[in-house]
């Protein structure tokens, strides 16, 4: 199970990527996921929190998962993910206030995203670091990439431009419920309903779509 | 279901039955709409025509793209999608785009029909989530209502009709205020002779009210729909406006307006009345008319938009599984169901 | 290495003591606290700087010509410098000087009722004239595409930058014509008349708080007020 190989390195890493993506596939962090890509650059931002986050407490719950005691350990998971948060918060806050200002609240809920403790319950706290290490960047790349899908087609479709860029000209009539919550519920379930569709054509090539 | 013969007939579920099949049903109600279509042609010109082409192509266009009937489209048959497509053009403003209309039909049918497993698996009117999404994608243009031409402007058609794809409509010369518009931030009524003619703005099939009437009356004489949904939906709002107006009648417009404007009598005629989103019991249709009537006055007098019945009848329409429910008759003999 | 690390996660936990639990929770709660603190230590001041900063840049933004700033709280009946970051209950607003350190205007910040949630802006005030010369809306959720051309619109925007506030502001709708109207957004009607409304209490408000023109308080001395 934890022989850590350089096959196996490269397999935990991959898998989080596509196989196994955290919100294609596995529909985990729904409410980041919903509330904060309504432009490139929030998806961004929250990605790149979540990956910090990920990333810092993965190795350190694996480095540390001899020494915690199996009754305590989702409070320690939780407090090891809250460190990690706050400064991730703080430093978000000073160093692009205007973007911390968008994302609110959630950068702090990060602490709440079940992906993170559950990659810690599931992988981190059973597996070696450089393991982990592989899970955890591998996952939050995942979470990066479907982020920036859904924030990047929102914001194309509800503001006509990309990381702020005008791609259409000033007569590009804007798409508003995209970038309104609603338009996260939509975009999520046409992009799950893309990736269904992709996955049935490959398991019985020649049933669908005669 | 007869016992002729003194033989006893057994017979399966469903026992209500009448004999009418779903494309007989919609070609009535499509022929119950053509006075109404007629009516927007009449004061909107051509431009009506288009929007509800572009309506109609939409919604045809995503069943056949996402119907679960094979052969491909087969699902068509029925009408029920140019039905949706054409309720659905009614309800726009005539100087809309036609790639938005195109999209309102086409995003209402997937939607609102195909994500839900296709006909009769529908917990909203389709063509009522189709016009939320526009409204919610496009407000400005969707309260953009462009002024009714006369009769020799028939051929003139709307410059923004002709907007591309994803581009903004041409600015209309002639943009005026609907009648809910003008009494919500202006608090100016307007004659109710012109309501009932359709001398005002408005979308496409909502201006003219003694035409919907008229339809309405002869649909419900024929039992194209329960009369019961349309006559409780007036009645809530007459009821409840009349009470509102009594208390401060310099404030709230009064009972006639209220009736006579906006979506209201298409909405109750040709919306609410949809067999699939409507429950099925006499009482339940009573309730459900009744919710229409309370929402639509509570958004139209106290709400931030001007006219609330397409979110009135879609609220409903997520109440009438439980509507069915709690208004199935008790079979007799049987104690209350405890609460 | 190679034991199956299940078993130190799942099996030898029975007999763990309550001192190790506690020890454990409270050694991860103590090495967290003290980074923290450490690293709200070094944020801190920057996160201060830059809300500041913002604030200032808002403040020149609304009163042309402006080039420093100083922030008044009204006590006992008259205008008094007040750190940019302290706080305090009592209504606060900002005193806006040019190169030379004449007084230029007011920057006040004021909220309201929106279409959606709470609009909040600041405004250029010209006592002399009794004038608004600027407007900006710092936080608002009115509606996209329409509600938020109040601070997406120019045309709008530049309603405020020579305008009367007195007797009060009005808005119309089909074009200005008096030194005291504001063309509202056609299809967002309410969100300009909330803006209007706002910064009209906020006039009513300070109409008998502010000193004489002319008697403002002196802009503060380069490195003394104007930075925090």
């Amino acid at each position: 199970m934890s022989a850590t190989t350089p096959e196996r390195v490269y397999a935990e890493l991959t898998k989080g990527i596509w196989r196994e993506n955290p919100i294609f596939v596995q529909v985990l962090g729904m409410c980041p996921t919903l509330a904060v890509t309504n432009s490139v650059m929030n998806a961004i931002a929250m990605g790149v929190a979540t990956f910090f986050v990920l990333v810092g407490s993965s190795l350190l719950v694996s480095l540390l998962r001899r020494l915690i005691p199996r009754e305590v350990r989702i409070s320690t998971y939780i407090i090891i993910i809250a460190t990690f948060v706050t400064l991730a918060d703080s430093a978000l806050e000073a160093l692009v206030p205007a973007v911390h200002k968008e994302l609110g609240a959630f950068i702090a809920l990060i602490v709440v995203n079940c992906l993170i403790l559950g990659r810690q319950e599931a992988f981190a706290s059973r597996n070696p670091p450089l393991l982990a290490l592989a899970d955890a960047i591998g996952m939050g790349l995942g979470f990066c990439i479907a982020l920036l899908c859904l924030g990047g087609t929102r914001e194309i479709l509800g503001a006509g431009s990309f990381l702020g860029v005008s791609l259409f000209g000033p007569n590009f009539e804007p798409w508003v419920i995209m970038v309104l919550p609603p338009g996260g519920f939509l975009m999520l379930g046409a992009v799950l309903l893309l990736f269904a569709v992709l996955r049935q054509r490959k398991r019985r090539p020649k049933e669908v779509g005669a | 279901m007869t016992t002729g013969q003194g033989r006893l007939l057994l017979q399966a579920a469903p026992f209500l039955r009448r004999g009418i099949t779903t494309p007989r049903l919609m070609t009535e109600v499509i022929i119950g709409m053509g006075p109404v279509m007629l009516a927007a042609m009449y004061f909107f010109g051509l431009s009506a025509l288009l929007v509800m082409l572009a309506g109609v192509a939409g919604a045809v266009a995503a069943e056949w793209a996402f119907g679960k009937a094979r052969p491909r489209g087969a699902s068509l048959r029925d009408g029920s999608a140019i039905l949706t497509g054409l309720v659905l053009a009614l309800t726009l403003p005539p100087g809309i785009p036609l790639w938005m209309a195109f999209l309102g039909g086409a995003v209402g049918l997937a939607l609102g029909k195909s994500a839900m497993g296709g006909l009769g698996q529908n917990m909203f009117n389709p063509a009522l989530v189709g016009r939320a999404f526009i409204q919610a994608a496009f407000p400005s243009v969707l309260t953009t209502w462009s002024a009714q031409g006369n009769i020799n402007s028939f051929f003139t058609i709307r410059a923004s009709n002709f907007a591309l794809p994803f581009m903004h409509p041409a600015a209309d010369a002639v943009a005026t205020a609907t009648p809910l518009g003008l009494m919500k931030f202006e608090r100016q009524s307007t004659d109710l002779l012109h309501l009932l003619l359709g001398n005002t703005a408005g979308s496409l099939g909502e201006t003219c009210a003694l035409v919907i009437l008229i339809c309405g009356v002869i649909m419900a004489i024929r039992r194209v729909f329960d009369w019961r949904i349309p006559a409780s939906i007036l009645l809530t709002v007459a009821v409840v406006s009349t009470i509102v107006w009594l208390v401060d009648s310099s404030r709230y417009p009064a009972p006639w307006f209220m009736l006579c404007s906006g979506g209201l009598l298409f909405g109750a005629v040709y919306m609410a009345t949809d067999p699939v989103t409507s429950p099925i019991t006499p009482r339940g249709a009573w309730i459900f008319g009744a919710g229409v009537g309370v929402i639509v006055v509570l958004i139209r007098l106290w709400g931030g938009l001007p006219e609330g019945v397409m979110y009135a009848i879609l609220l409903m329409n997520a109440a009438t599984p439980l509507i069915d429910r709690v208004s199935q008759p008790r079979p007799f003999g049987r104690g209350r169901v405890a609460a | 290495m190679t034991t199956p690390v299940e078993l130190t996660v799942g099996g030898a936990t029975r007999s763990t003591s309550s001192l190790r639990l506690v020890a454990t929770l409270g050694i991860a709660g103590l090495c967290s606290g003290f980074l923290l603190s450490a690293s709200y230590q070094v944020t801190k001041p920057i996160i201060d700087a830059n809300k500041a900063e913002q604030l200032r840049q808002s403040v020149f933004e609304v009163v042309p010509g402006s080039s420093a700033v100083q922030r008044l709280v009204y006590r006992d009946g008259s205008l008094t410098p007040i750190g940019e970051m302290e706080k305090t209950a009592l209504p606060v607003l900002f005193a806006a000087y040019d190169d030379a350190g004449a007084f230029r205007g007011y920057g006040i910040m004021h909220q309201g009722a929106g279409f959606a949630d709470q609009i909040v802006l600041i405004y250029g005030f010209e006592p002399e004239s009794r004038r608004i010369v600027g407007m900006r809306v710092l936080s608002s959720k009115e509606t996209p595409g329409l509600g938020d051309k109040i601070y997406k619109s120019d045309a709008f925007v530049s309603n405020f930058e020579d305008l009367a506030a007195e007797p009060s502001i009005v808005v119309v709708k089909d074009g200005r014509d008096a030194v005291n109207e504001v063309d509202a957004i056609t299809g967002a009607t309410i969100s300009s008349k909330s803006v209007v409304k706002i910064i009209n209490e906020s006039v009513a408000f300070w109409k008998d708080k502010l000193p004489a023109p002319g008697s403002e308080p002196p802009a503060p001395r380069p490195g003394e007020g104007g930075q925090p």
